[in-house]
């Protein structure tokens, strides 16, 4: 028994590291410095990505068979017009929904099963299972996108693929639409006359996420208080609250981003022991959203902005 | 006077056994008191001690709570009350499984997972909560149903597998039998739960336990499990007394030892399957509880059983309180602070009894 809670603890661990560095190094610290000139198309080959993580990866010609391993990585090559370019998708990848998903695992990757889609370049989240080793002892390039602590690392990985597939243009636009619609997201929600507290639910036993994470940030930017800051000392991301200091926090928001995996609902939080009081259950301003959307760090985070922003916008009137 | 303790119960049997002497029933019960007005005061939010007397005198069955605490008063009603009433009875039904496990097997190393509870109950957690993903029967609560069904399935298979394995006298059988089924049962549900990762995080926090979302619905669920499992157990006090001194002995009562440990098998699989419904697998309560019973006041299950009952229940609501507290507002899962508190235990008994024993 113990050594099952071991391995699952292992694993989890795994799926929900979600930092890059310090949080101090906000931004800068995801940034990588693509070697090469940033020019598109084929013509920019080959070249030398210097990664984030401290790798390199050379690319000797346009990768036309990619594989990602990371649904945020799919959503942003599909985004920056990279899609035609992807063969093979891991069985989490299921947006866009043209993407060509297939069993492989980004969890336990299986470098036969990786290299047997005849890749020229693998994208991945993580390192797992002596993946990247596997992948170069076959001579497949894999460049690493670990989950962003912030927009700007989202922005930073966009243009990385954009380099790395030769869309470099593709990944600028996008990322300036992102910036431009983040901003007016932002000015949206104006500024508020007190701080509006928020709480953001992982799952039905009070996982949440503090501002060091990248959901956390955004809600930073649309100048929301974060009640999970209060629990860092324990787990400074995801930390599990106890259901008592959730409903004396008082949160005027609720994000539920927990309606796929665990079928919650306002009902179902309303429901919930004690939890009739909360302002956020009284007021109905409860959030259901898309689980994956808001534990992606890809271009949809604008979508989850927009979902959360008109409510802000309406707890401000009140407190105004 | 370790050694003397886990010795081999004394040839102390019927008539006039050692019963629970009043003042350890009084310390027992002075100790749960204590435990359950710790675990009511401490918390992540402070309430004094006047507000809870205050919320004792106003149930809110006696009308909506109102006033300057009334959101102190809910908090006290609505979340704490229920979890410290619900760890009070899983540490009770846990403690006095695995006492009645050890009594039947003479094994002082069984406790309440012994014959793949715990694995069943994962395994059938794991199943509900990937199977029911994404549809309403969540919240219907149909994963601590399938986590009593397995429990109680898994050891029921290793009862009928102990019994075809031959030798029915032997209880060293049904416990091979028991750790063949949970190494296969575990084997499965680490299959399920890899090949559904969207589910891994869902089955992850059931397996760190449930104390955490505990009110009064899943608390009313677990008494009738916990009155009539503690209930047989506590009822066959003296035969296991009696088979502690030898088969023979229960034989001469006019009883039938395969009978006797049927019985309680199923109750002690009853108590744990609803613990384990209740509050997912919280591990060491029920060999560290008997034990410091046993070491303290003697091996007989007159004494023994009571004991860890109460003691158990002392011990869980402690570990919770703790679980809730030392990371407020975080929580730290409880199967860590048992653990914490029971491996070192484990360690001294196991030390203890190596030379006679092992």
């Amino acid at each position: 028994m113990r050594e099952h809670l071991d391995a699952a603890s292992a694993t989890l661990a795994a799926r929900i590291r979600v930092t890059c560095a310090l949080a101090l190094l906000a931004g800068a610290a995801c940034q990588s410095a693509p070697a090469s000139s940033p020019s598109p198309g084929a013509g920019a080959f080959p070249l030398v990505i210097h990664e984030s993580g401290g790798g390199t990866v050379r690319l000797d010609h346009q990768p036309r068979r990619i594989v990602s391993l990371s649904p945020t990585a799919t959503e942003m090559l599909f985004a920056i017009g990279a899609g035609k370019q992807v063969v093979a998708v891991d069985d989490q990848s299921d947006y866009p929904s043209t993407a060509p998903m297939t069993k492989l695992s980004g969890f336990q990757p299986n470098v036969e099963a990786i290299a047997g889609y005849s890749p020229d370049l693998v994208v991945a989240a993580e390192d797992i299972g002596g993946l990247v080793a596997g992948l170069t002892a076959v001579s497949v390039p894999t460049l690493v996108e670990p989950a962003a602590k912030d927009l700007n690392g989202t922005y930073a990985q966009l243009r990385e693929l954009g380099t790395a597939t030769g869309h470099g243009p593709g990944a600028e636009a996008v990322v300036s639409k992102m910036r431009t619609d983040v901003a007016s997201t932002v000015a949206s929600v104006g500024k508020p006359a007190r701080r509006i507290s928020v709480y953001h639910e992982l799952d039905q036993t009070y996982f949440s996420a503090t501002s060091r994470t990248f959901i956390g940030q955004v809600y930073t930017l649309l100048g929301l208080q974060d009640i999970a800051d209060r629990a860092t000392g324990a787990a400074p991301d995801y930390p599990q609250l106890s259901s008592e200091f959730v409903v004396s926090s008082a949160p005027d928001l609720i994000v539920l981003a927990d309606t796929k995996c665990c079928s919650q609902n306002q009902q179902t939080v309303a429901a919930r022991p004690g939890w009739a009081g909360i302002p956020a259950v009284r007021s109905g301003e409860v959030v259901a959203v898309d689980d994956d959307v808001a534990s992606h760090w890809g271009p949809r985070i604008v979508d989850f902005m927009r979902q959360v922003a008109p409510h802000v916008s309406r707890l401000e009137r009140q407190a105004a | 006077m370790l050694r003397d303790a886990l010795r081999r119960p004394a040839p102390a049997t019927l008539p006039g056994l050692p019963r629970l002497p009043a003042l350890w029933a009084g310390a027992g019960v002075a100790l749960l008191a204590v435990a359950v007005t710790t675990g009511v005061l401490v918390g992540p939010v402070h309430v004094s001690l006047a507000t809870v007397g205050e919320a004792l005198l106003r149930p809110p069955f006696l009308g909506t709570q109102t006033g300057p605490d009334a959101g102190q008063l809910t908090i006290l009603w609505s979340i704490r009350f229920p979890r410290v009433v619900l760890g009070a009875l899983v540490g009770a039904l846990l403690a006095t499984a695995g006492a009645g496990y050890q009594g039947v097997f003479r094994n002082p190393l069984a406790d309440p997972y012994l014959l793949g509870a715990g694995a069943g109950a994962i395994l059938g957690a794991t199943l509900a909560i990937v199977l029911t993903r994404g549809s309403p029967l969540v919240g219907a609560g149909v994963v601590p149903i399938a986590a009593f069904a397995g429990a109680a399935g898994a050891v029921a298979a290793a009862y009928v597998l102990g019994r075809s394995l031959g030798d029915r006298r032997n209880p060293t059988t049904l416990i091979l039998a028991g750790v063949v089924v949970a190494a296969f049962l575990t084997a499965v549900q680490t299959y399920v739960q890899q090949s559904q990762t969207d589910s891994l995080r869902q089955v992850y926090s059931w397996i760190l336990g449930r104390l955490v979302t505990a009110g009064w619905d899943s608390t009313a669920a677990t008494l009738p499990y916990a009155a009539a499992g503690i209930g047989v157990i506590f009822a066959h006090r003296r035969l296991l007394d009696a088979l502690a001194v030898g088969e023979e002995e229960v034989t001469s009562l006019g009883v039938s030892p395969r009978r006797v440990r049927l019985v309680v098998v199923a109750a002690a699989t009853l108590c744990t399957a609803a613990a384990v419904a209740a509050a997912g697998a919280i591990g060491f309560v029920g060999i560290v509880v008997p034990h410091t019973v046993r070491l303290l006041l003697g091996t007989s299950y007159r004494v023994v059983l009571p004991m860890s009952t109460l003691l158990g229940a002392a011990f869980l609501v402690l570990a919770d309180t703790a679980a809730r507290t030392i990371a407020a507002p975080a929580e730290v899962p409880i199967g860590v602070i048992t653990a914490m508190v029971g491996a070192p235990f484990f360690l001294v008994v196991m030390r203890s009894t190596r030379v006679r024993d092992l």
